[in-house]
């Protein structure tokens, strides 16, 4: 690849897949800023390989949507980077420090990723209030949530939050009885409490309403630049929207990465997409 | 209620404090009161009722401390009799030295079963009994300890819902058989009993049993102000986070296992000194304290008062227990079959139990309306 250019995708070749062990071509160059490095992981479900030598590298404070059929790995992917699956082979290192296969899910938390989940997962019996003051970053050791107290800076960062993503009116109200946007919407604010650097969005507009849809469109492009946002979609429209750069996932391993133009016209994703 | 404009939650509303002192002012001062009338007056209490409210008051504890795991953390446990024994134990422990000379054997040091067994000395856990100021932190360590190793040992291997209970079920029951062994040193089936004094004092006279009553009365009303205190706060909004979704509470950041295990280990501590201040009021603790069914029925109790109340633990504890020794009186055959089509009942009809009762009603005949609250923290 010549020096410089940044080619409008990069298709990873099956076969010289086996002979790179899955090192993407791009993580090798020195001065990219990477804020989560995947290489090389495989996970395997009783002998099915959900995820197969993925390699991929996000940079900070990039928008980065994912697509792929059923299956092909997505979710699983999300699930290596917090820490609830452990990969077979392969590292997942954040920050260029820290490799998240050796954490668990609460030390992953910790270091400023934030996973929203594909079905809003809000805790129902609290306020609104309450989910974003558990989600707030600040001491999680038992004693000192107990003895917790919502000072005057803790009550601005959590209006400041929901401000953001316009729920202030909603404070007072039970989680529960929000509308499903509502529900994403506060898990986004959640995890801008948490003062996450990476945010991983697995389908945020799964359900929304067409209104709903492009309001958090206009959430996540606010919040790039600042954050790392990977998302998770299966709404075209919507990843055309971001106009962030995409990865196509494919039987566990990225079939092709670029703008949504260069993907939507990719014969291999077509082929995927809509079978053979 | 603009629960958010405060740094912390209030440990009781207006109505809370009203209702706790007037339920502690009743129970502290007015049956003593009641107590000291002649007996020829209409609403003089009976010397007999004493330890018996005071039992009714333990199995209160001993349901307050399974509705802050189970009402709150979602933490079934169906062995916490096993913590309640042991507290009641190691009591038993102390009031069997205290007896000295007096048991039917007449042996200075060894206590009448021992003698019995004809063992020689004294087993190395039976030291340190005699000393009051040993044998209550170990009413407090004992149960505590068991519940840290347990807990750790089950929330480290995230072990929940179902399999959690059975597990607990298992350890009482394993408890039961090693205490009913007379060689385990505590007295075999018949557990430790004739008790003659506590701290110098008759147990059996009635101005001890007064005392012993009012001590479990306060140490109801505490363990009720502690048990709101955690529920309250930050950590109490942790726990019903975990009780819901105990995966996203590890993906904010938090140790579900930490957390679970202090509430574990402090509502096995607060089971102790119930069944502390339990076994001196009824005279004897044996190993059917461990029998499964017993722990399981303070599940009942937690369930028909209502849980995730702590206020409808103490109601349902009474309720129930006041039920049983009414109908074991007058129809015992019956009972089981009463409690199981109690809960049953309960289950289906009135899921938030006595203490819910109103506010499903409420509910029902109008739909709760949204109360319109802003932050406060954008006028801060």
């Amino acid at each position: 690849m010549p020096d410089g250019m940044e080619p409008a995708m990069v298709e990873i070749d099956a076969t010289q897949r086996g002979i790179q062990t899955g090192v993407d071509a791009r993580a090798a160059e020195p001065n990219i800023d990477r804020h989560l490095y995947l290489d090389g992981i495989t996970v395997s479900f009783d002998g099915f390989r959900a995820l197969n030598e993925l390699s991929l590298v996000i940079r900070r404070g990039e928008v980065r949507t994912i697509v792929g059929p059923n299956g092909a790995g997505k979710t699983t992917m999300l699930d290596v980077i917090t820490g609830k699956t452990r990969p077979d082979r392969g590292s997942a290192v954040f920050a260029d420090k820290h490799d998240l296969t050796r954490l668990d899910e609460t030390e992953i938390a910790l270091l400023g990723i934030g996973r929203k989940f594909q079905k809003p997962t809000v805790f129902e019996n609290l306020t609104v209030f309450e989910n974003l003051e558990l989600a707030l970053k600040d001491d999680r050791g038992v004693f000192a949530t107990l003895f917790s107290a919502r000072t005057r800076e803790k009550r601005r960062r959590m209006g400041d939050a929901l401000e953001t993503v316009g729920l202030a009116a909603r404070a007072g109200d039970l989680a529960g009885d929000l509308s499903h946007g509502q529900k994403q919407w506060l898990e986004i604010a959640m995890l801008l409490v948490q003062d996450a650097e990476l945010l991983l969005l697995d389908e945020p507009v799964a359900g929304l309403t067409d209104a709903e849809t492009e309001q958090t469109a206009d959430l996540i492009l606010r919040l790039a630049g600042e954050r790392t946002l990977v998302v998770i979609e299966h709404d075209m429209e919507f990843v055309r929207r971001l106009g962030a750069r995409v990865t196509v996932l494919h039987e566990g391993s990225v079939l092709a990465e670029g703008t949504i133009d260069a993907i939507q016209a990719h014969p291999r994703v077509i082929e995927v997409y809509l079978g053979r | 209620m603009r629960l958010e404009s405060e740094t912390r939650a209030p440990l009781l509303g207006v109505k809370g404090w009203a209702i706790f002192i007037a339920v502690g002012l009743f129970l502290v001062v007015a049956v003593p009161l009641l107590n000291a009338l002649p007996p020829s007056s209409p609403v003089h209490v009976p010397d007999y009722l004493i330890p018996l409210l005071g039992k009714y008051l333990c199995y209160a504890l001993l349901a307050l401390s399974v509705d802050l795991i189970w009402g709150y953390c979602g933490i079934l446990s169906l062995g916490h009799g096993a913590f309640f024994a042991l507290g009641g134990y190691a009591m038993g422990m102390y009031l069997m030295r205290q007896i000295g000379e007096r048991g039917v054997y007449g042996h200075p040091i060894l206590p009448d079963f021992m003698v019995f067994l004809n063992w020689d000395s004294l087993p190395w856990y039976w030291y340190g009994f005699d000393s009051f100021a040993f044998a209550m932190p170990m009413v407090i360590l004992v149960p505590g300890l068991l519940a840290l190793v347990f807990g750790w040992l089950a929330f480290r291997s995230r072990i929940t819902g179902v399999y959690f209970s059975i597990i607990t079920q298992a350890m009482v029951f394993a408890l039961m058989l090693a205490f009913f062994r007379n060689d385990f040193g505590f007295g075999g089936n018949n557990g430790l009993t004739d008790f003659k004094e506590i701290l110098g004092f008759n147990v059996h006279a009635p101005a001890t049993r007064m005392g012993l009553y009012i001590a479990s009365a306060v140490a109801l009303g505490a363990a009720f102000l502690l048990c709101r205190f955690i529920v309250t706060s930050k950590l109490g909004r942790v726990l019903l986070a975990v009780r819901d979704a105990e995966l996203r509470v590890r993906f904010l950041g938090y140790s579900v296992t930490a957390v679970k295990l202090f509430v574990f280990t402090l509502s096995a501590v607060l089971a102790g000194i119930a069944g502390a201040l339990y076994v001196p009021q009824v005279g004897i603790i044996n190993p059917s304290e461990f029998s499964p069914a017993q722990s399981i029925e303070i599940a009942i109790w937690v369930a028909v008062g209502g849980r995730a109340t702590l206020a409808g633990a103490v109601l349902g504890a009474f309720v129930v227990n006041a039920a049983k020794t009414w109908l074991t009186g007058v129809a015992p055959e019956m009972w089981l079959f009463f409690l199981g089509s109690l809960f049953i009942a309960v289950t289906l009809f009135f899921p938030a139990g006595l203490l819910g009762i109103s506010s499903q009603i409420r509910r029902r005949l109008a739909r709760r309306p949204a109360p319109a609250l802003a932050v406060e923290a954008k006028d801060a």
